[in-house]
This record gives structure tokens, sequence and C-alpha cells, in this order.
């Protein structure tokens, strides 16, 4: 039973990108640093890092140690939680227990991904392990690909034209151009989607967002024990919810439909006590645009076989009914595995503590973040809130 | 090399066989034991016949270390007639191009090179149209 409000009191992030002078460790201190710093130097308990391929791309599991000793924190509580894709939300969400629970005072929370160090097949090896290794990879099936099966179907049983799914990228691409710390800051023209090659049919480069090192972090607190001078409008986790589906894509009786996506949304809604339409934002996990159009009806802002359309009418724009991906999304900000989860929250952070810049949602209130393992095997919801 | 992982799949990659449920009579691939749809214990074997139709697909261009040497190729969804999906390349399509609901059938190809030097082989199940007698 939570009686108290859970803060989000410090937010830290390395840009992401091609970070070739920059290892696992040196991007994870980092966000530490900065996430510490940003909550007026509270002093964290535990650490929960959020990572997904460490042990394949930088042969280094264990990373609960090492990053708690080399972010000057040697003897807290520390361990890693992986849930594929998602495991930054699933990191955030073991936090946000911990302090709620009051067994832990202040948690840190940091996600971290180093994808750069590994490239080609050996890379598409690596993220092949987040699907199912005896009935999936064993044939041959790729992350995109996966993806990739699902857009081929659903455009297929919904009519969908072919650039029906260009929506996602022109929105995420342009709010990323206003993210500093975004890997592409420039927006694209509907007829470059068009002319793109496709990659892995239906999907086209401007579907899939690139893979890209990152480190994010996270200082949470209960609200009585912010520091008395502590300078932000002060951010809620206003609910927390988890929900899982099968791990292969073939073993669902319905695969156009994420489930889990759905149930912890639903969860996480009815948690915060409010209606999905006061919402002023949603953190969807566009790592595909196909995951982006089935997220919003799993969500409930469209009906099913029609969340393509809010990205192609502006239902998603900034200046739309529900800003979606507003600084950039995963697909121009781009994808740091296990950091991602991470980096949805502290853009919530920013919007609601009104520090988007020229990205900015005038008043927002509430913000829906949601990251994905796999094709919503794994769905980790929050919602946070600014207090008044 | 990792022998035992692959050949305790062997009745699965070479000859599809699943599960059928005792209690609600669901076909099940891959095996469970428990049945997905009702919940209940269900580990009696049944092997499917191979048949069924393209349910979606895709060209892999990019592959993972393994298959690199065979892309590009095609991976599909393929519904099974007693119900269940499985995920499979198609093989032997030679001029045709796939589509949604064409049908095939299973045959056993060869899936990949083991990972290390003396290279041992992974044969399992393919899917190719359906051959006309």
């Amino acid at each position: 039973m939570i009686m108290t409000d859970i803060i989000v009191a410090g937010i830290g992030q390395t840009s992401v990108g091609e970070h070739w002078d920059e290892s696992l460790r040196s991007l994870a201190v980092q966000a530490i640093q900065a996430a510490i710093k940003n909550s007026g130097g509270l002093q964290p308990q535990a650490l929960y890092v959020g990572n997904m391929l460490g042990a394949i791309l930088s042969r280094q599991t264990h990373l609960g140690a090492l990053l708690a000793d080399y972010g000057g924190l040697t003897g807290i509580e520390a361990e890693t939680v992986e849930a594929g894709g998602a495991s930054g939300g699933a990191a955030l969400r073991q936090g946000y227990l911990a302090v709620a629970s009051g067994l832990v005072d202040v948690a840190l929370v940091v996600g971290v991904e180093k994808f750069t160090d590994v490239i080609g097949p050996d890379l598409e090896a690596a993220l092949a392990t987040l699907t199912d290794a005896d009935f999936e990879s064993v044939h041959g099936l790729t992350l995109t690909a996966q993806a990739a099966l699902l857009a081929g179907r659903y455009l297929h049983e919904n009519h969908v034209p072919t650039d029906g799914l260009a929506g996602f990228a022109l929105t995420a691409h342009s709010n990323g151009a206003g993210n500093k710390n975004a890997m592409f800051r420039k927006a694209i023209a509907l007829d470059l989607y068009q002319k793109a090659e496709p990659i892995c049919d239906p999907l086209n480069i401007f579907d899939v967002a690139p893979n890209a090192d990152g480190a994010a972090a996270l200082v949470l607190t209960r609200r009585e024990l912010l520091p008395k001078d502590f300078p932000h409008p002060v951010v809620r986790l206003a609910a927390s919810s988890i929900a899982s589906d099968t791990l292969a894509l073939a073993e669902r009786s319905d695969p156009v439909w994420f489930t889990a996506a759905q149930a912890s949304v639903e969860h996480a809604i009815q948690k915060a006590g409010i209606h999905r339409e006061q919402v002023d934002l949603f953190e969807y996990y566009d790592a595909f645009s196909i995951f982006a159009a089935l997220t919003l009806e799993a969500a409930g802002y469209a009906k099913r076989g029609e969340g393509w359309k809010l990205a192609r009418d502006g239902f998603i724009a900034l200046t739309g009914q529900l800003p979606c991906a507003t600084l950039g999304g995963l697909k121009a900000r781009g994808n740091p595995g296990g950091a991602t989860g991470v980096y949805q929250a502290i853009d919530a952070v920013a919007q609601l503590r009104g520090q988007a810049g020229v990205n900015q949602i005038t008043g927002a209130r509430y913000a829906l973040i949601q990251c994905l393992g796999g094709p919503a095997s794994i769905a980790v919801t929050h919602i946070l809130e600014r207090l008044t | 090399m990792e022998i035992p992982r692959h050949w305790r799949l062997n009745r699965q990659r070479y000859g599809l066989i699943g599960e059928v449920c005792p209690h609600c009579e669901v076909k099940i691939f891959p095996p469970r034991d428990i049945c997905p749809a009702c919940g209940q214990e269900a580990k009696t074997s049944f092997a499917f016949s191979g048949r069924g139709e393209v349910f979606s697909f895709t060209k892999i261009y990019e592959a993972p270390t393994g298959f690199d040497e065979t892309a590009p190729y095609t991976v599909a969804l393929v519904k099974l007639e007693e119900g269940p999906l499985v995920t499979a390349q198609l093989t032997d399509l030679g001029e045709t191009r796939p589509e949604i609901g064409m049908p095939v059938e299973m045959v056993t190809r060869k899936l990949r090179q083991d990972g290390d030097e003396r290279g041992m082989l992974i044969y399992g199940y393919k899917f190719r149209p359906v051959v006309q007698a």
C-alpha cells in the first residue's frame, strides 16, 4: 500500500548516437552523475540497471557491481533488470517498487546499452537472442523481420496503402529536430519515405529505429524526502504496470493485436485514476512503425486496424490531440536498447517540468510512457504526473 | 558446438510433432505441456500434417551469423491446417512470388551451420509451395 507520492527527483542522459570513444561503463557513469546532480544531490541506496545485451555486445555481465563501483556508489544494493527492449522500463519499475515499499529511500535507475562495438551479422545474431531461440531465431528470424511479418499482415488485413505507416517516421523526425540529445535532428518529407528501398518488406529504413549507444538515469524518492530547496516542478510516478504475452509471435492466437500493451495501459490508467483523454502526451515504443500503430490501438486511441491513421492525420503531432514521440521517439532519438525506457521517462519529466524547449507541450500534466520487449512480449507502462 | 540443444528438438524439427489437448482438443505447436487455450495439462503427442498456408512473409537481407551466407531468404508465419502458426523459412520458391494465403507444405532442409569450425549442420522444417502431382 503506497502512502506517499513517488517522485522522479533527478534526470540525466548522454546523447544517443555512435559513441566510439565511450564504453558501456563510461556512458552509464555520465548519466548517473548527471541524474544525482539534477536531483539536488540525493544519495542513492540502491541501483537498478536496465540493460539487454551487455553480455553479448560488451562481453560484460554483472553490471550492478560494475556501475555502482564506477558511479562512486560502492557498497549500495545493485543489480541488473532484463526484459528485452523493455529493460529500462522494467528497471524503473523495480526502482518504483523499492521506494514505494519503504525499504529504500532513494533509488537510482540507469538504463545503458553499448551497441556499436559490434556490427553486421554478429549484431543481428545478438538482437535475435531476444526472440525464441528454439522456434524463431533458429529459422533465421531477426527482430526486424519479426516486425515486418506483423506489418505485412497488418497492411493486408486492413487494406493500408504501402506508405500508410509513413506518418510515424515523419512525426518522429520532425520532433527530433528539437532535441539536442537526439541522433537525427532533421525533419524528413513524405517523398523521401516513399522512395526508400525496403529493407525487410514491407518495412523500409524509415520504419526501423536505429540501434545506438546511450545511457539515461533517474533518481527516485518519496515526496517527503525531497531537498527543501528542490529546484524543479515536482513530477510523480502516478502508475506503474507490466504485462506479458507469448515470447514467440507465432504462438499468439491473434498476432496483430498487442494484448500486453493493452493490459498494461488499462491497468496504469486505472491506477492513476484518470481517463485516457486526460493524457497530454504519449511516449510510445516506435522501435518499428508498426509497433506504434498497434500500440495506439491497444491503448484505446484508435479502433483496430486504424492506428496508422492517427499518424497520417496529425493526431499524434506536437499540435495534435495526443502528441507522441515528442522529443523524437525511438526513430529520431535513436533506440539505445535497455536504456530506451529510461529515456522515455526523462522525455516525460522534461515535458511535465516545462523543460522541453521548442517541443514543449503547453501545460502538460499527465504523460503516458510505454516500452516493449519484442512485439509486446513484455509491455511496461508508467504514467507521470506534474503535481501542483 | 551445442549438440544436445538441437538433438532434443529432433521430433519437432524433423517431424513437426506437437501436442493435442485431451480436454479441449486444441492442437499445440511447439509442445508446451500446458494447453494455452484452456490451461489444463496437455501432454498427448500429435503429428501435424505439414500442410498450411502463408499467414505473412518477409525477405531478410541483413542476416545473423550462421545465415549470412544464404541471405537473402524468405521467412514466414505459416498457418498450419490444424490451427497453429509456425515460424519458418519458405524454400523452393523458384520464380514464385510468395503471397498471403499461398498453400505450402513442410519439407526438411538445412537451417544453418553451427558457429564453430567443425560446423555441425542443423536441419529442420521449411515450407515450399505445394507440389502438384
